[in-house]
């Protein structure tokens, strides 16, 4: 801990290390503000991008993989698709650690099926939605995710409701379900760290405002309006598990009784949220449920965590798959015995 | 189906066969007949007689009407034989077609309480008081109708002369030795052979068995088991489907299988079997898997490939390995779900858009299903593509008599995959170079190896993301390069030459069977042919020699636009105008009656 310079992490190694290729998306993307923030939340926390792995799909979104964690795996599938590759490759491998990207357009419209099936099955992945209600690359058509009665200059006005896919999420029983806005760094990146100690999927809807194709004042996914109308349901303090000992007696006092809650992660980290609407407890289901239909209602952007419960058992370990990741296992182990052949022969004759 | 039957069947002329005919149970679907089908075959297996056993059956839950058809044949051909002899008429909607249809001097079995008129004069006609004696057996109420069918078999076996021992055998195979069920159903056997010997001892027993000596050492199963145990033998660990008809059944016998043979000893498995939301989703899980490092299968059917295009297209190009099974139905569209076709070679050899071509294994019988099964692994790893298996519904869902299966000959080879390790003796690594001149790069496990990105988007030899030409056409160049690499390593072309064939057949798959028997029907004709079974997508230097050698090619498949026909002509243009395409399809597997009758039609024109 000593020898710990402020510069380098656990592992001895600079930020620049968490680093991707350089972006190809437009200046100011919110999307690169939230690759920014996984680099910083992966270097806190000490991880190994050897033993990370990236997928996404399709989309403006779906590129930033390229642009962090230039040494971890990756695969950027086919649209809307990233869920069932995801469920794959969890199972083949559970000793990694999966962190998904993705859009509006690939989770909202293409890929919903899959994202609920992702969800319901509890593939252990952070699940990013960067989500700016428009489809840039084609050019600005609404997403499923889009403001009723919103208007784009060539698309006229969206005349359907949005898609919630935090509502979606906790509708299908995901465990951990929170939202944020790229221009919040500081939430975006505690969130981040929260959602990768979470067991099962995590789903984090990130607001991420598409400067080029949907930055108007009147969409609720602009800047400016992000800005003007975030209402934070809490201040967000993630502390990792081996800190969570020594820090414990320290930091809960800070903290007002009544306004805290301290909610204990499986890898013994936790997170301190200290209220700043006190009508809001994460814990609470239908709590949650109603606080998003009622911000939909309204209009209105509240961030922070929204949903939070006991994990349910992963897909992997709900079908007691072997220790040594599947991938791993040798010959000796997959193949059954040429006695086992002759055995099953002499029972179909 | 062929208007003249330009050759004569001598084996009918006989007053009395012998091991050589074929039955037909007409029943009702999901009236429980499986067991009484499966038990006459496997007794007349044990008896040492070859038989097949094929079940025409519906798309259907309950009612409509299914036939189960059993040829013996003491030659030991096991194609389908479009005529019957022995009839257990058992569905009163279909009777009189299935009456109409038997062969003259034939027997027809039925429920005596329909008081049928007969209509025909050359056949023999046996009722059978089926509800007494069911109402006799004391069956509960729930299990009547399917102990009625016990009734045929029975009779059946009296009046073929089937062991009443291996009969017994059979039940308690089938049911599992639970000795309540067995005595049930077995009363009821015994109660219609003493039936059948005291009130019809005077009708001539024409269809007789006999036992042989044909099976002995052999064993009977269906196709879809085989491939599932060939893939459990190949090491598959992740296994993702969506429920279609006629693949599921493949799936139940790899989670039956892999209960005994991949749960290690703290009761954990090695063997994931994911029920997908769709084949869309089950292509991308085992995508998701093939890139991890895992083997990863599939098993469908037509309209489940047609989902699967696009994700089969990224695996191709981000160059996946993975293993798909295709159990082939009738299409176009939803067609006909419950029968057989030869249909999607077209389809699955191109499947995905742009320049994609695939490798595509293509068994013809039982031991190739459990070996392509394990192979199929083998072949995904080292070529770094998806690898499918086109089997199909005859094939898959039929019982079979094969010769035990063998033991993988080889190692599991799991291609060229560097480590972390390696890269130090390596210096440079690029995912997409081709170092050696195969075409076929070295890949990388995450967690395991090297760093790489993986993308359906056009990417460098370092797997970095390029829209420029140069490197578009330079990738596609090397693909190309691997897919010619295939065409050696896949499973080569059985050739069987005859000295003084005229011409030759060019066939693939299931249609083995008949042809075999239709080969024999020409040469008895004084047309001996040669032979060319392609086992395998894409085709290889082998094909083109065979196609050098005669004037006339024969290609037989149980499709309706002769799609191997066509694939030969693309590839090997120069012999185009020798190409013949002999195709047919109409659900049902091909018959060597017809094979036989088309080529020699075209022969005589």
């Amino acid at each position: 801990m000593t020898a710990r310079t402020a510069k380098t992490n656990a592992l001895g190694l600079e930020k620049t290390a968490y680093k991707g290729a350089e972006s190809t998306l437009c200046n100011g993307c919110g999307h690169d503000s939230i690759s920014a923030k996984i680099i910083d939340a992966c270097w806190e926390l000490g991880l190994d991008q050897r033993y990370i792995f990236k997928l996404s799909g399709i989309g403006c979104s779906s590129k930033t993989p390229a642009y962090f964690l230039g040494l971890s795996h990756s695969f950027n599938t086919v649209h809307g698709r990233m869920p069932s590759v995801a469920t794959g490759a969890t199972l083949a491998n559970h000793k990694l650690i999966c962190i998904g990207v993705s859009g509006d357009g690939d989770t909202g419209s293409i890929g919903l099926g899959q994202f609920k099936h992702l969800l319901r099955r509890n593939v252990p992945m952070v699940y990013i939605v960067e989500n700016n209600g428009v489809y840039g690359l084609t050019k600005g058509q609404f997403s499923a995710t889009a403001d009723e009665n919103q208007r784009q200059k060539y698309y006229g006005v969206n005349r359907f409701p949005p898609i919630d896919l935090c509502l979606e999420a906790i509708v299908a029983d995901c465990t951990f379900v929170a939202r944020s806005f790229s221009g919040d760094p500081k939430q975006c990146r505690e969130l981040i760290k929260a959602a990768l100690s979470h067991k099962g999927t995590a789903l984090l809807d990130i607001i991420s405002p598409c400067v080029t194709f949907n930055d108007t004042p009147e969409s609720t996914k602009s800047y400016a309006y992000g800005k003007a109308y975030n209402i934070e349901l809490q201040q967000i303090e993630y502390i990792p598990p081996d800190l969570v000992i020594q820090r414990q007696e320290i930091t809960i006092p800070d903290y007002a009784e009544g306004e805290t809650i301290t909610v204990t992660l499986h890898d013994g980290s936790q997170i301190l949220l200290k209220k700043t609407d006190n009508s809001h407890d994460p814990r609470d289901k239908q709590a949650a449920i109603r606080l998003l239909e009622r911000a939909k209602a309204e209009q209105k952007f509240i961030t922070g965590l929204i949903y939070i419960a006991e994990p349910r058992p992963t897909l992997g370990e709900l079908e007691r798959i072997t220790d040594t990741p599947l991938a791993e296992l040798p010959e000796e182990r997959l193949r059954p015995s040429r006695e086992a052949l002759a055995r099953i022969m002499a029972r179909l004759s | 189906m062929c208007a003249v039957e330009l050759i004569t069947d001598k084996r009918a002329e006989t007053g009395v066969l012998i091991n050589d005919f074929a039955i037909v149970a007409a029943t009702v679907n999901g009236s429980g007949s499986q067991t009484a089908n499966n038990t006459l075959v496997r007794a007349l297996f044990k008896m040492g007689i070859p038989v097949n056993g094929k079940n025409l059956f519906p798309s259907n839950i309950y009612g409509l009407p299914t036939w189960y058809t059993i040829r013996l044949s003491k030659d030991g051909y096991l194609a389908r034989r479009p005529d019957y002899h022995v009839l257990a008429a058992m569905n009163p909607k279909t009777q009189a077609e299935d009456i109409a249809n038997l062969a003259s001097g034939g027997i027809c079995i039925y429920p005596e309480e329909w008081k049928l008129k007969p209509t025909r004069s050359d056949i023999v006609y046996i009722p059978m008081p089926v509800r007494e004696m069911v109402k006799e057996s004391g069956a509960a109420p729930t299990l009547k109708e399917y102990v009625a069918n016990m009734v045929y078999v029975g009779a059946i076996a009296e009046l073929l002369g089937i062991d009443l021992h291996e009969i017994k055998s059979a039940l308690s195979y089938f049911l599992k030795g639970k000795a309540k069920a067995v005595d049930l159903n077995y009363f009821l056997v015994e109660r219609a052979a003493a039936y059948v010997r005291e009130r019809f001892a005077d009708v001539p027993r024409n269809f007789r068995v006999e036992r042989m000596d044909a099976t002995r050492g052999k064993v009977l199963i269906e196709g879809n088991s085989a491939a599932a145990l060939g893939a459990i033998f190949g090491g598959v660990s992740v296994v993702a489907w969506y429920p279609i008809t006629p693949s599921t059944s493949m799936i139940d016998a790899l989670m039956e299988y892999a209960k005994e043979l991949r749960v290690e000893p703290d009761g954990k498995t090695t063997l994931v079997v994911v029920q997908a939301e769709d084949e869309l989703a089950a292509a991308g899980i085992v995508i998701g898997a093939g890139w991890m490092g895992a083997r990863a299968l599939a098993a469908t059917s037509g309209p489940g490939i047609s989902l699967m295009a696009e994700f089969s297209g990224l695996a191709y190009f981000a160059e996946v390995p993975c293993v798909i099974w295709d159990i082939q139905r009738v299409g176009p569209s939803t067609g006909l779900p419950t029968r057989t076709s030869q249909g999607d070679v077209l389809k699955v050899y191109y499947l995905s858009h742009g320049d994609t071509r695939h490798v595509v294994l293509l068994p013809a019988n039982m031991k190739e299903c459990f070996e392509f099964g394990w192979r199929a692994h083998d072949l995904a790893d080292r070529l770094q593509t998806p690898v499918f298996v086109l089997s199909d519904l005859d094939l898959g869902m039929n019982l079979w008599i094969t010769d035990p299966f063998d033991y993988p000959d080889q190692p599991m080879d799991r291609g060229k995959v560097i480590t972390y390790e390696d890269l130090e003796k390596f210096g440079t690594w690029g995912r997409y170079k081709d170092v050696d001149g195969d075409g076929i790069a070295y890949r990388s496990l995450p967690g395991q190896g090297p760093a790489y990105f993986a993308r359906g988007t056009g990417h460098t030899e370092y797997a970095t993301y390029s829209e420029r030409p140069d490197d578009w056409a330079k990738n596609l160049d090397r693909l190309a390069r691997k897919h010619n690499t295939a065409r050696r390593l896949v499973p080569q072309p059985i050739s069987d030459i005859e000295e003084d064939a005229a011409f030759g057949i060019i066939a693939y798959g299931s249609t083995d069977a008949p042809i075999a028997e239709a080969r024999d029907l020409l040469k008895a004709a004084d047309l001996p042919t040669s032979y060319h079974r392609v086992r395998a997508l894409p085709l290889g230097e082998a094909t083109r020699e065979f196609l050098s050698l005669y004037e006339r090619v024969y290609v037989v498949e149980n499709n309706h636009i002769g799609q191997m026909a066509q694939l030969l002509k693309m590839e090997y243009p120069d012999f185009a105008n020798r190409i013949v395409s002999v195709s047919y399809c109409d659900g049902l597997p091909l018959t060597a009656r017809w094979i036989a009758d088309s080529i020699l039609e075209r022969e005589q024109r």
